[in-house]
């Protein structure tokens, strides 16, 4: 058995971290917080240079090819600096969608552009403040235009072209439309640094990707992307705990470091079994999307569901640690609460996800 | 990443599996097989007898004690060789319980610390399962605390003199031999004045006497020395010295790796997949697939964090600290696992008897058993201990006993 990371994949990996800690520490995070840019460009750029777009899409379409265990790690470095570049909605979602249900054309077309980090994409799915389901999507597309409203678009504020779900007579279809002609206008979440737009279509021009079930699409797009996304909870998970240990070492109450308090251990213990349990869980959600395995559908959803878990619980007791201070706009605590919060539901909420699992777990023998 | 076998490792499992085809008490299949948590069940077998006739057969053929040198009766293997093992062994380990903590921790405290002659005299016995060994360390006033022990030893000539009460003694009335920790020096703080001996179980002034526990069984001892003659010769490691050589046995805790930790996964699954609620089928509703969800996503963790050792033994390297958190994850998990379950069967949920009970009462079983197992080889507590100051690194708590000599402890009494 060999259920680890490969030597290659490792060193990739730690190239993007040397990258992003000279790079990209929480400050640059705050900064796209407070509204001093919409995302990290340079950090983007950079991502650029070293190819981490394209880890996983193919070398035919211009990108490195080296693979979903590699994009993986790429996604749990970012996960570690809460890295406020559009790298989910347009790697994990976009490109996935046109990868999977491109026609060859649009593959050529897109994918190429996604890889190089020219173009940025994302997915535009959600239409109401309830849990998306086939039942409330409107957004039409006819005759070759798009009408319609997206009420959340993760990216939707910073992204150039859009993977958008609609309704096409009665069933449900995936069409690809770029967004310069569109209306959008930012819309305030619990993490701003995830470029949040409203989106309105109004006889938008798009076309259709080959796809038969679009809500059966939607499912299998989120299951790879919930792998992605568990690798950036976890590591999300790990720096919020870093952070509660450190500050729990050197923050002195009754004459002592109130890290020696049983009850601040006792919940950081907790916080570490909650992200190993995650870990050891996103580890074989990888495998099982590296390697196509029919496990796919079960390990996402158990990733994803540990992967919430852990980052929630790790991202609030963080502030818990912290006391006061955690409560504070100064302190980065709020930075990993925002992000593991939004990231919950990015993909629709945790008892969606919940409910995803037990319907893919194996008969009962 | 995969999950196949070196050609090595595929070799040695073809030699395991061919040799416990030909060899396993497939007689004890279906009883084994249906043992529920915490028991073993061999029908109409004797299950001592049975453990004991397995486990001599596989020390003959050279299967006991994998990783033990050969000529202390085990057969040299490395690690993922044992992981290996126990994965083939499958629902026939069950029969090993008998022998785990003289496997798992006397043996190799003798390893460390008996001489050669005693070793050849009691490992190779020790591992064929002729001879049955225990652990005496726990005491009344000593649990989490192990090193505030009280049972005295006394030297007096080539002997010493042994007073005092072990208690949580698994096996103690099966049991040959056992090692011992005991307080030399009271006058000195509590962990310099111990010292660890190995001795006859039958000896003179040894009274064992079984506890019922809170659900009725007793796989526990309470164990009572009325002065007891240990020849000094049986002494392990300096005097004084108890401490660290009772390090040595905690550190070799078995890890329950490729065996398989219990978390009551299965056992909610198949409930729920047949049990019909208010609402309908138990396993369509969604609260029950809610925590059904979060259950399983606990025990694939355990699950994929031991696939995760199996690979570090692979590479012959250590496994990480994250295999510490199996016990504290299982434990609590079984016993929520278990009040869930009776909980949806409302009244009728509540009773023992396997005859009528859904699922031959198994989550019934382990609600009884679950409380000692969160408690049983360091509490949940301990386990937070363990995992905050060694794994994050975080302060040791503030002792009220550190440095004071052990007679000026307070006790509260």
């Amino acid at each position: 058995m060999n259920f680890d990371f490969s030597d290659d994949e490792k060193l990739v990996q730690d190239q993007i971290s040397r990258f992003l800690r000279d790079n990209c520490d929480l400050s640059v995070c705050r900064s796209v917080l407070e509204g001093e840019e919409a995302f990290a460009t340079a950090v983007w750029q950079g991502f650029s240079e070293m190819g981490v777009q394209g880890s996983a899409i193919p070398a035919a379409y211009g990108g490195v090819e080296a693979g979903y265990l590699t994009l993986c790690l790429a996604a749990l470095e970012l996960g570690k600096r809460l890295a406020p570049v559009p790298f989910s909605s347009s790697i994990y979602l976009a490109a996935e969608a046109v990868s999977r249900y491109g026609s060859d054309s649009q593959k050529e077309t897109w994918l190429p552009k996604l890889a190089s980090g020219e173009l940025i994409g994302t997915l535009a799915v959600t239409e109401t403040v309830e849990d998306v389901s086939p039942g409330n999507i409107e957004t039409n597309f006819s005759n070759g235009v798009l009408n319609g409203t997206k009420l959340i678009v993760p990216h939707g504020l910073v992204a150039d072209i859009a993977v958008v779900v609609a309704r096409c007579g009665d069933e449900l279809t995936l069409v690809l439309t770029e967004l310069d002609g569109s209306d959008r206008r930012a819309v305030d979440t619990v993490d701003p640094t995830m470029a949040s737009a409203t989106i309105e279509f109004k006889n938008t021009d798009a076309e259709s990707l080959d796809v038969s079930d679009g809500w059966a699409a939607l499912e299998d797009i989120y299951n790879r992307a919930a792998v992605l996304y568990a690798f950036e909870q976890i590591g999300g998970a790990e720096k919020a705990l870093d952070m509660a240990v450190a500050y729990a070492k050197e923050r002195f109450a009754f004459g002592r470091p109130i890290g020696s308090f049983q009850a601040l251990k006792h919940m950081m213990a907790d916080m570490y079994v909650a992200l190993k349990l995650a870990e050891s869980n996103c580890y074989y959600a990888a495998w099982a999307l590296e390697n196509d395995s029919a496990d796919l559908p079960l390990a996402a959803a158990t990733a994803r569901v540990s992967a919430t878990q852990a980052f929630q619980l790790c991202s609030r007791d963080n502030i818990q640690v912290h006391g006061g201070m955690g409560f504070t706009w100064e302190f980065d605590c709020h930075l990993y609460y925002r992000r593991s919060n939004f990231l919950t539901v990015v993909l629709g909420g945790l008892s969606n996800w919940e409910n995803k699992l037990v319907s893919a777990l194996p008969e009962v023998a | 990443m995969d999950f196949s076998d070196t050609a090595e490792e595929a070799a040695f499992r073809q030699e395991v599996r061919s040799w416990i085809a030909e060899n396993a008490p497939t007689y004890l299949f279906e009883s084994l097989s249906t043992s529920g948590f915490g028991s073993t069940r061999t029908g109409e077998y004797d299950p001592l007898e049975e453990a004991r006739k397995w486990q001599k057969k596989k020390a003959d053929a050279g299967w006991a004690c994998l990783q033990w040198p050969k000529e202390c009766g085990g057969r040299g293997a490395t690690p993922i060789e044992s992981v290996i093992w126990n994965q083939e062994e499958g629902v026939y380990g069950r029969l090993s319980g008998t022998f785990i903590i003289g496997h798992g921790m006397c043996g190799p405290t003798m390893m460390a610390y008996a001489s050669e002659g005693q070793k050849q005299r009691y490992l190779p016995k020790l591992a064929s399962g002729e001879e049955i060994w225990c652990q005496l360390f726990s005491e009344p006033p000593s649990g989490s605390d192990l090193a505030g022990l009280r049972t005295r030893a006394e030297r007096d000539g080539d002997d010493w003199v042994i007073n005092g009460q072990k208690i949580w003694t698994s096996g103690a009335q099966n049991s040959d031999f056992g090692i011992l920790i005991t307080r030399t020096d009271p006058e000195v703080p509590k962990h310099k004045g111990m010292t660890m001996f190995f001795l006859n179980m039958r000896s003179d002034g040894v009274d064992i006497r079984p506890i019922k526990q809170l659900n009725g069984d007793s796989g526990f001892n309470e164990v009572y020395f009325d002065n007891v003659r240990i020849p000094d010769a049986q002494r392990l490691g300096e005097v004084g010295e108890g401490w660290k050589v009772s390090l040595t046995t905690l550190m070799n805790e078995r890890m329950a790796i490729g065996g398989g930790i219990a978390t009551g996964f299965p056992e909610i699954h198949e409930l729920v997949d047949q049990l019909r609620i208010a609402s309908g089928k138990a396993i369509e509703d969604p609260a029950v697939r809610s925590r059904l969800a979060d259950w399983y996503a606990k025990s694939a963790g355990l699950r994929n964090t031991a696939s995760r050792a199996i690979t570090s033994l692979s590479k012959g390297e250590t496994p990480g600290p994250e295999n510490s958190i199996g016990k504290l994850v299982a434990g609590g998990m079984m016993q929520d696992v278990a009040k869930y379950a009776i909980d949806l069967q409302g009244l009728g949920g509540v009773i023992l008897d396997p005859e009528i009970a859904a699922g031959s009462a198994k989550v019934q079983s382990m609600l009884m058993r679950s409380p000692g197992v969160r408690i049983e080889g360091g509490t949940d507590q301990i386990l937070r201990n363990i995992i905050s100051e060694r794994v994050l690194g975080l302060p040791e708590d503030m002792r009220a006993d550190k440095g004071v000599p052990f007679n000026k402890i307070p006790t509260g009494s």
